[in-house]
């Protein structure tokens, strides 16, 4: 697409070298509104990562805004010496990579007989998928599913009933179909198994849609928020947003009881709230920018299905 | 082929099916066959078989329940209010990111302008609080030094409205973007060059070329938004709620948490969960008839 952009550039260069007066007043204008929505997109996190490396004094006077004001990272101090938090941390790690890894299997699975249009039983498994995908039982039968399949409060509450998306899946089929049969019927000549066509040609063709469900289902489950307060009570289980929520929590409180001076003895400093939520936040920050193509690529790759 | 050639040939991909129909069987349909129990006094000790029939005695009680229309009207407003405010801002930004020519400047400014799609709603709750809070938020902040009261964005039902909305703006805006400018890359550039030739300024060729090679992505996606007017996602109105503004802040599904899991009506919540997703259906179904009607396509 920027290659495009690119060329057609150069071609209007060409065609019109002396851009217009009222071209260069709206181009300005246009720039300036967008560096001025984009200003508000990150100004919230600026914000937030301020105050997290300031005073308390400058903060609770209201000082600060883009910089930090007496800096210190006491707070991060804090949020790194407190084990339940890097516990928690890693927990989310080991979950969603699990999570992950158990979904693109059984998506793949799913998908590669799937799109096989003469694969016998298809249609019926077909209509049996998308159903679900209009109709469900809601969250109260899903929780007593899961508590009476004894999840509750263990890990695989928070990776079992998520394994497949239907929309994923759909994706994934309609990118093994686009793959030319001649392919597949060469192997089968050759005598390979259909387990093998799959593993040696199938999968490595299809490494940009894996790596973009991947990361799909991935920031699903690290951002996944709902279902960690339905399943999980015991603490050492607690996944970041949980853990986090209780801070927010906090926040509200502090909020419902800003006229009752007696209540703010035991509340958390902002700094150290602001700093939780950059440590919660960075995570994704740092892999959003290298993944960025993968996650515009998926998204067109549902568009066209849908 | 006799069905046991056609076996042994193809049995591998049978094999594949078995997991993820497996999975599909019990998360996906077991949840669908416990819906029963919006028709059953549903009790853990005698379980989802074992619970009494009562009919429709949950779905009268649960059309008695003042808190169920109340979350009810809240979802449709919050819905409403947000297709509103936030079903232009995507549509604006993407042409406004389309007319710029400078591709650095475009690149970066979409790489940030998705950001917000990537963060958690827990997270945006923490932010929202930095910056709407009454104490120390910086909007107040900015408003007390300008010798201003300050004003009660997050506990002041009305206000908490706005809070709400803006917060869906910036989260969605961005990303929002993507089917955009998708649908403009099939525009040809030669109309433009022919506009261009004939004087149209800017604006007229917006007006003229882009708007009209937007409009069928425009009406999908707003036949799609209207399809889900009675589904709302449980953790924005949870995150961002609070007591103090449930008046507003209390829909279907923070609803069905509330009375299921921390009260302990299955039953009761089921019923619920069980209107919603009908007329979730319905909407969607009638949705898709009248993308059909519009645009010769459905959607599903």
């Amino acid at each position: 697409m920027a290659e495009a952009a690119r060329v057609n550039e150069t071609d209007r260069i060409k065609v019109k070298p002396n851009v217009s007066r009222s071209d260069r007043v709206f181009d300005i204008v246009n720039m300036t509104l967008i560096a001025v929505s984009v200003l508000i997109c990150i100004f919230p996190f600026i914000h937030v990562l301020a105050i997290s490396l300031s005073s308390s004094r400058p903060i609770m006077s209201g000082e600060v805004t883009l910089f930090p004001k007496e800096f210190t990272i006491e707070a991060y101090v804090k949020v790194f010496s407190d084990p339940s938090m890097i516990r928690s941390l890693g927990f989310t790690v080991m979950l969603t990579a699990v999570f992950t890894l158990f979904c693109m299997v059984m998506t793949i699975a799913a998908a590669y007989p799937l799109s096989k249009s003469n694969l016998k039983g298809r249609g019926f498994f077909m209509v049996v998928i998308i159903i679900t995908m209009f109709f469900s039982g809601g969250i109260i039968p899903e929780y007593i599913l899961v508590r009476n399949l004894h999840l509750l409060d263990t890990m695989w509450a928070l990776v079992l009933p998520g394994l497949i998306s239907p929309f994923y899946l759909i994706i994934m089929i309609s990118f093994f179909k686009g793959i030319p049969d001649s392919l597949e019927e060469a192997a089968e000549i050759d005598g390979s198994s259909h387990f093998r066509t799959l593993l040696r040609i199938i999968l490595p063709l299809s490494m940009p849609v894996i790596a973009t469900l991947s990361l799909f289902y991935a920031v699903g489950r690290w951002n996944g928020f709902m279902d960690t307060l339905m399943y999980i009570n015991s603490p050492e289980l607690y996944p970041l947003q949980l853990k986090l929520y209780q801070l927010i929590q906090n926040n509200m409180a502090t909020e419902l009881m800003r006229n009752e001076v007696a209540g703010t003895a035991n509340m958390m400093p902002e700094s150290l709230k602001a700093a939780s939520v950059i440590f919660a936040t960075v995570p994704i920050l740092i892999v959003y920018p290298w993944l960025q193509r993968y996650f515009v690529s998926g998204v067109m790759l549902g568009a066209v299905k849908g | 082929m006799k069905t046991s050639t056609y076996l042994r040939r193809y049995w591998q991909l049978y094999f594949l099916l078995i997991l993820p129909l497996a999975y599909f069987a019990i998360f996906k349909y077991g949840p669908m066959y416990g819906v029963q129990i919006a028709f059953k006094d549903f009790n853990f000790f005698q379980g989802i078989n074992g619970s009494e029939w009562i009919g429709w005695d949950g779905f009268r009680e649960v059309f008695q329940n003042q808190d169920f229309y109340r979350t009810l009207r809240n979802t449709l407003m919050l819905n409403i209010l947000d297709l509103i405010v936030s079903f232009p801002a995507p549509l604006i930004l993407a042409i406004m990111l389309y007319e710029v020519k400078t591709v650095w400047f475009k690149k970066l400014s979409q790489t940030i302008l998705y950001i917000p799609h990537f963060i958690s709603w827990v997270i945006i709750g923490g932010i929202v609080y930095q910056v709407f809070g009454t104490q120390s938020g910086f909007i107040n902040n900015l408003w007390v030094s300008m010798g201003f009261q300050p004003i009660p964005f997050l506990t002041d039902p009305n206000y908490w409205l706005i809070t709400y909305l803006l917060t869906g703006v910036w989260q969605s805006a961005g990303w929002g973007t993507i089917l955009y400018l998708a649908a403009l890359t099939g525009i040809n550039r030669e109309l433009y060059e022919a506009a261009e030739v004939d004087g149209a300024t800017r604006m007229r060729r917006i007006w003229h070329i882009t708007l009209p090679g937007l409009r069928p992505t425009i009406i999908t996606l707003l036949i799609i938004n209207l399809g889900n007017m009675v589904t709302i996602g449980f953790e924005r109105p949870y995150v961002i709620g609070n007591v103090a503004v449930q008046e507003y802040s209390d829909v279907l599904s923070t609803f069905v948490y509330r009375i299921g899991l921390e009260s302990g009506q299955y039953t009761l919540a089921t019923v619920v969960g069980l209107f919603q997703a009908i007329v979730g259906l319905i909407f969607v179904l009638g949705a898709n008839f009248a993308a059909k009607k519009t645009t010769g396509e459905g959607i599903l």
